[in-house]
C-alpha cells in the first residue's frame, strides 16, 4: 500500500484520498505555478492507523457516551481533548511509520516543512473548514514530521470541527484526514489574495503582512489591505494597517514578534508587487476555472503560491458565520495574556470596590423614593458586572484549556487531566471560605457546651471568642442565607451556617493536607525541562497564566455573589418597610414606586419538577447505571442527596453524595461534607469538578437529567475514573 | 412521549428485530446459557420460545424457573460497543399447555415459520417466560431499568 504520494504524482482519481489541498497543490505544480516540494500523507493512511490501533471504535465510543445534542461545549472540548490524547498516545504501527519515515527523509532531509490537514470532507462538502483542522510551521526532523501528522488527524476530533461538521450534517462516521507536507518557504512578507471581491464581482483584493501568513490567517496580525479592479488590473485603494507584529519562525515553530521600527512604516507590498500578486491570483482563477483564495509569500524577489482553494464565502455566508463563532472560542496566548491584564489590573479591584461602596452605603436613612432608585441602581450595576463576566471572564477561562493542550502535546500523559494536578491549590476564595468555615467547626468540636447550645437553638448568648469568629466570616462571606435559601427571598439568619458548622464538627477532624502536593513540583519540573530556550519562557509564562486563569474561574463568582448580595440586601430593606407598613398599619404611606420596583424584581428560583417517576402501565422505571464524564477520580458511595434548591443545602449530611443540576461556587461550602460530587452539567472544568478535585472527591458530571432519575437517599456509588454513577445495590 | 414510553418502545423495537435470545438457566447453582429462538408478547410481559423436553436447559428450568434472557443487537462488529442495544429480561419460565398453547405458538410461528416441524413436534415443549425486569444498556454502559408489578 502507498502510503504517501508525491504531489507530481498525484492523478485525477487520488482527489479524494489526498484531500481538497493535496489536490489542488498537485494541480498548482502540473500548471506551472511556482509551488515547494510537497507529500501527500492519504486519508488511507489515517484509516489503517485508525483501524490498526483500535482508535476508530475508542473515538466512536468517546463521542457516543451521550447524546451530541446533549453536549455542552465544554463537554465537547473534553471529549476532543481525550481524542487527541489518544492520538498522542497510540503510535503508528511500525509498517506505516517506516514507509512514512522513508518517504520523508528522501523529500525533505535535514529540511524544515509545514504540516497541514487537507480534508477530503471539506472539499466533497465544497465548504470552508478552514482553521478547524490545525497545520503545523517550521517542523524540522522525521520523528518530528510524524508527530504533526497525528496531531493534524487528531485536529479531526478537536471541539470547534466536531461542532462545524454536526452543524452542515456531515456524518463523523466517515470522517478521515489527508496530511500535506511542504518544504517550508520562509517569505519575507505574505498573505492572502481573492481574486474576485465576495462583495463586489468587479473587483479583487489582497491581504499582506509582514513575515509568514499565519498571522494574518489566525487573525493575531492586521494586514494592509488593497482593492483592486479586475478588468485594469489597477490598484483602486490601499488600506494601510497598524503594523505592530510579525510571525516568524523560531527555532522550532513560529512566533509572534514586535515588527522592527523601519517596517512599521512601510506597507509590505510596493504597488508593483500587489499587481504581481494579483497577477497570480487571476492566472489561479483562469487556471482552476473558478475564482479562487490564494494564500502566497513573496522569497526575496520569488512569489511562490502556498495554497489554492475556490473562494467558499459567496455561497456558504451563514456556514462560515459559525465557523467564526467555533473559532472564537479559542483564544491566542497574546489575546489571553492581554485580558489577564486586564481582568485582574482593572476589573477584580472594580469588584472589590464596588462590592465594598455598596456595603458601606447605609439604606435606612433613605426615603422610600431613594431606596427605589438604589435598587435599580444596584440591579444595573450587578447587571454590568453580570455582562462583563461573561464578555471577560468567561473567555479567560480558555487559559486552563490552552495549557491543557501544551501539557499534554509535551507530555503525552496517561490522564489527559493531569494538567490540572499543576493548577490546583492555588488560594482561591471558595477554599479561603471553607477553611474559615473548618475552623469554626473545630472550635464546636472542642467545645461541648457550645455544640449544646448551638444545637438547642440558643444563639444569643454565644461564647464571645466563636461570635466574633462568626462575625469575620459573614463579615466577608455572608452568614451563606442567600446561598442557602437563594433568590430575593432570603433572610438574613444564621441558623443555616449554624446548621452547616455543626454538621461538619460532628464529624472527626479532617487531615489538614487533603491532597499529596508533593508530586507537584516534581510534575512542574518535568514538564518544563521539556521545552528550552524561548520555549521554556514561555511554558512558564503559560503555567502562570493558566494557573490564573484556573483560580478566576472560581473567584469570580464569589466576587459577583459580593456584588449581588448588595443588590439583594436593598430589596430585603425594601420588603421589610412594606412589610411593617403591613403589620403596624402605620399611617405613612409606602412611596408605590418602591413596591413596584420590588415586584419587578421578584423573580423567582426556577421551578424544577422533581424526581420522574410515571407509572407507565405496570412498568415502574429506574435509572440503574448512568453515564456521564469523569471529572475527578476516585470510587465513593453514600445516600444521595438532591438538591433541586439552594435551600436544601442546610439539611446537607456528611458523607452523602451531593446530586444537583449545577454546583454554583456560592454553594461550593458542602462540598466539604460530600463524599462525592454528581452534576448534570458537563464538563472536567467546572466549578464542581474544581472543588472537587481540590477535596479528592470523586466527580461525574454531564449526566442529563440526574436529578429526576435518583431520589433523596438512594444508595449512589459515583466512579469518577469511568464517568458513571450506579443507583441501588446490585440485588435483581 | 415520556421516558418509560421511550424505554418500552426502545424493548420493542429489539424484541421485534431480533430472532435469537441467550437463555439462562441453572442446575444446583451452576448456570447454563443456551441460545433459542423467541416472541414476545406485545405488552412485553412475556418472552415466549420452544425447547426440545430432552434438553438440559428444559431439565434445569423445570427444576428452578427462575431464569434471565439476553437480547441483543451487536452483529460481531467493532461498532457494536457504541451501537449494540442489549436487554436483559429476569423472569419465571413455565411450560404452557392447549388450549392457550395454540394461539401462542401462532405467534411463534408467525416470527419464526421455518421452526414450523420443530415447534410442532410432540418432544418440543413451549415456554413461555413471565418478566419481572427488563434491564438495558445502551451507549456501552448505560444502564435504564423496568420493572413489572407482579
Amino acid at each position: 500500500m502507498n502510503w504517501v504520494v508525491s504531489a507530481e504524482n498525484i492523478i485525477d482519481a487520488d482527489r479524494s484520498r489526498v484531500g481538497g489541498k493535496g489536490y489542488a497543490l498537485a494541480l498548482l505544480a502540473k500548471g506551472g505555478f511556482a509551488v515547494s516540494k510537497t507529500l501527500c500523507v492519504t486519508s488511507e493512511t489515517y484509516q489503517e492507523y485508525v483501524s490498526r490501533t483500535g482508535l476508530r471504535e475508542r473515538i466512536l465510543l468517546e463521542l457516543n457516551r451521550k447524546a451530541f445534542k446533549d453536549m455542552r461545549w465544554e463537554e465537547i472540548w473534553d471529549c476532543a481533548t481525550r481524542i487527541r490524547n489518544m492520538f498522542l498516545r497510540k503510535p503508528m504501527p511500525p509498517e506505516i511509520s517506516a514507509e512514512l519515515k522513508e518517504a520523508i527523509s528522501a523529500a525533505f532531509e535535514g529540511k524544515a516543512v509545514v504540516v497541514r490537514s487537507s480534508s477530503p470532507e471539506e472539499d466533497a462538502a465544497a465548504s470552508s473548514f478552514a482553521g478547524l483542522h490545525e497545520s503545523y510551521v517550521n517542523i524540522r526532523g522525521t520523528d518530528a514530521i510524524l508527530e504533526h501528522i497525528s496531531k493534524v488527524w487528531a485536529s479531526l476530533w478537536s471541539d470547534a470541527a466536531l461542532l462545524y461538521r454536526q452543524e452542515i450534517g456531515l456524518d463523523v462516521r466517515k470522517s478521515a484526514m489527508a496530511v500535506v507536507i511542504q518544504e517550508i518557504v520562509i517569505g519575507d512578507k505574505s498573505g492572502v489574495a481573492f481574486s474576485k471581491n465576495p462583495n463586489d464581482a468587479s473587483q479583487g483584493v489582497i491581504e499582506s503582512v509582514y513575515g509568514l501568513n499565519q498571522g494574518l490567517v489566525d487573525g493575531a496580525v492586521e494586514p494592509d489591505r488593497w482593492i483592486l479592479d479586475r478588468r485594469e488590473k489597477k490598484i483602486i485603494s490601499h488600506t494601510p494597517a497598524e503594523r505592530k507584529y510579525w510571525i516568524i519562525t523560531g527555532e522550532s515553530g513560529v512566533q509572534l514578534d514586535a515588527l522592527p521600527e523601519h517596517l512599521t512604516h512601510l506597507p509590505p507590498l510596493d504597488a508593483g508587487e500587489a499587481c504581481h500578486v494579483f497577477d497570480l491570483a487571476l492566472a489561479a482563477e483562469d487556471y482552476f476555472k473558478s475564482p479562487q483564495d490564494v494564500e502566497w509569500t513573496f522569497r526575496k524577489k520569488d512569489l511562490v503560491v502556498l495554497q489554492s482553494r475556490p473562494i467558499t464565502t459567496l455561497s456558504t455566508q451563514k456556514n462560515d458565520d459559525s465557523r467564526s463563532w467555533y473559532l472564537s472560542l479559542h483564544r491566542s496566548f497574546e489575546n489571553l495574556k492581554l485580558l489577564r491584564q486586564k481582568i485582574e489590573n482593572e476589573l477584580i479591584p472594580a469588584m472589590i470596590s464596588t462590592a465594598d461602596q455598596l456595603a458601606r452605603q447605609e439604606l435606612t436613612g433613605l426615603s422610600d423614593r431613594d431606596l427605589a432608585a438604589e435598587i435599580n441602581r444596584r440591579w444595573e450595576i450587578n447587571q454590568k458586572w453580570t455582562n462583563i463576566y461573561w464578555e471577560e471572564f468567561i473567555p479567560y477561562a480558555h487559559g486552563v484549556r490552552l495549557f491543557g493542550q501544551i501539557y499534554n502535546d509535551a507530555m503525552h500523559p496517561e490522564d489527559p487531566y493531569e494538567f490540572v494536578d499543576l493548577l490546583t491549590r492555588s488560594q482561591m476564595a471558595s477554599l479561603e471560605r471553607n477553611q474559615m468555615l473548618a475552623d469554626l467547626a473545630n472550635r464546636i468540636r472542642n467545645d461541648p457546651s457550645l455544640a449544646k447550645a448551638l444545637s438547642a437553638g440558643q444563639t444569643e448568648d454565644l461564647d464571645r471568642q466563636f461570635s466574633e469568629a462568626v462575625d469575620r466570616f459573614v463579615e466577608k462571606f455572608g452568614d451563606l442565607t442567600c446561598a442557602v435559601t437563594g433568590g430575593t427571598q432570603c433572610e438574613q439568619d444564621s441558623d443555616s451556617l449554624y446548621k452547616i458548622l455543626l454538621e461538619m464538627a460532628a464529624q472527626p477532624s479532617p487531615d489538614a493536607d487533603r491532597k499529596q502536593s508533593k508530586d507537584k513540583d516534581a510534575l512542574q519540573e518535568k514538564f518544563l525541562s521539556s521545552f528550552e530556550g524561548q520555549q521554556k519562557k514561555k511554558a512558564i509564562e503559560l503555567l502562570d497564566l493558566a494557573r490564573s486563569s484556573y483560580q478566576l474561574r472560581d473567584d469570580d463568582n464569589i466576587y459577583l455573589g459580593r456584588i449581588e448580595a448588595q443588590l439583594l440586601a436593598a430589596v430585603r430593606a425594601a420588603r421589610q418597610r412594606i412589610a411593617d407598613y403591613h403589620q403596624r398599619q402605620t399611617d405613612k404611606e409606602i412611596d408605590p414606586e418602591l413596591i413596584q420596583v420590588v415586584e419587578n424584581l421578584d423573580h423567582r428560583p426556577e421551578f424544577q419538577p422533581s424526581y420522574e417517576q410515571k407509572p407507565g402501565g405496570g412498568f415502574v422505571m429506574q435509572a440503574r447505571q448512568l453515564v456521564g464524564q469523569p471529572a475527578g477520580p476516585g470510587l465513593a458511595k453514600g445516600p444521595a442527596r438532591v438538591i433541586l434548591h439552594t435551600a436544601e443545602l442546610a439539611e446537607f449530611k456528611h458523607g452523602e453524595i451531593l446530586i444537583c443540576d449545577a454546583v454554583d461556587p456560592n454553594m461550593t461550602f458542602v462540598v466539604p461534607l460530600a463524599a462525592g460530587v454528581v452534576e448534570r452539567r458537563g464538563g472536567m472544568l467546572i466549578h464542581g469538578a474544581i472543588i472537587a478535585r481540590e477535596y479528592g472527591l470523586p466527580c461525574v458530571t454531564g449526566i442529563p437529567d440526574v436529578t429526576k432519575l435518583i431520589r433523596n437517599g438512594d444508595e449512589v456509588t459515583v466512579d469518577g475514573y469511568l464517568g458513571i454513577v450506579t443507583i441501588g445495590s446490585s440485588d435483581l | 412521549m415520556d421516558r418509560t414510553q421511550e424505554i418500552k418502545s426502545r424493548l420493542k423495537d429489539l424484541c421485534t428485530s431480533q430472532k435469537l435470545a441467550v437463555v439462562s438457566t441453572q442446575s444446583g447453582g451452576q448456570p447454563y446459557a443456551s441460545l433459542v429462538a423467541f416472541v414476545a408478547s406485545d405488552d412485553l410481559r412475556h418472552i415466549f420460545f420452544v425447547t426440545a423436553r430432552t434438553t438440559r436447559k428444559f431439565a434445569n428450568l423445570t427444576r428452578e424457573p427462575r431464569v434471565a434472557i439476553l437480547i441483543n443487537s451487536s452483529s460481531n462488529e467493532e461498532s457494536d460497543f457504541h451501537e449494540a442495544v442489549s436487554i436483559t429480561v429476569a423472569g419465571i419460565a413455565e411450560e404452557i399447555n392447549d388450549p392457550e398453547r395454540q394461539d401462542i405458538l401462532k405467534l411463534y410461528l408467525s416470527k419464526h415459520p421455518y421452526l414450523d416441524d420443530f415447534a410442532k413436534s410432540p418432544s418440543c415443549a413451549l415456554i413461555q417466560v413471565t418478566a419481572r425486569s427488563y434491564y438495558m444498556v445502551q451507549n456501552f454502559q448505560n444502564v435504564m431499568e423496568l420493572h413489572l408489578d407482579r
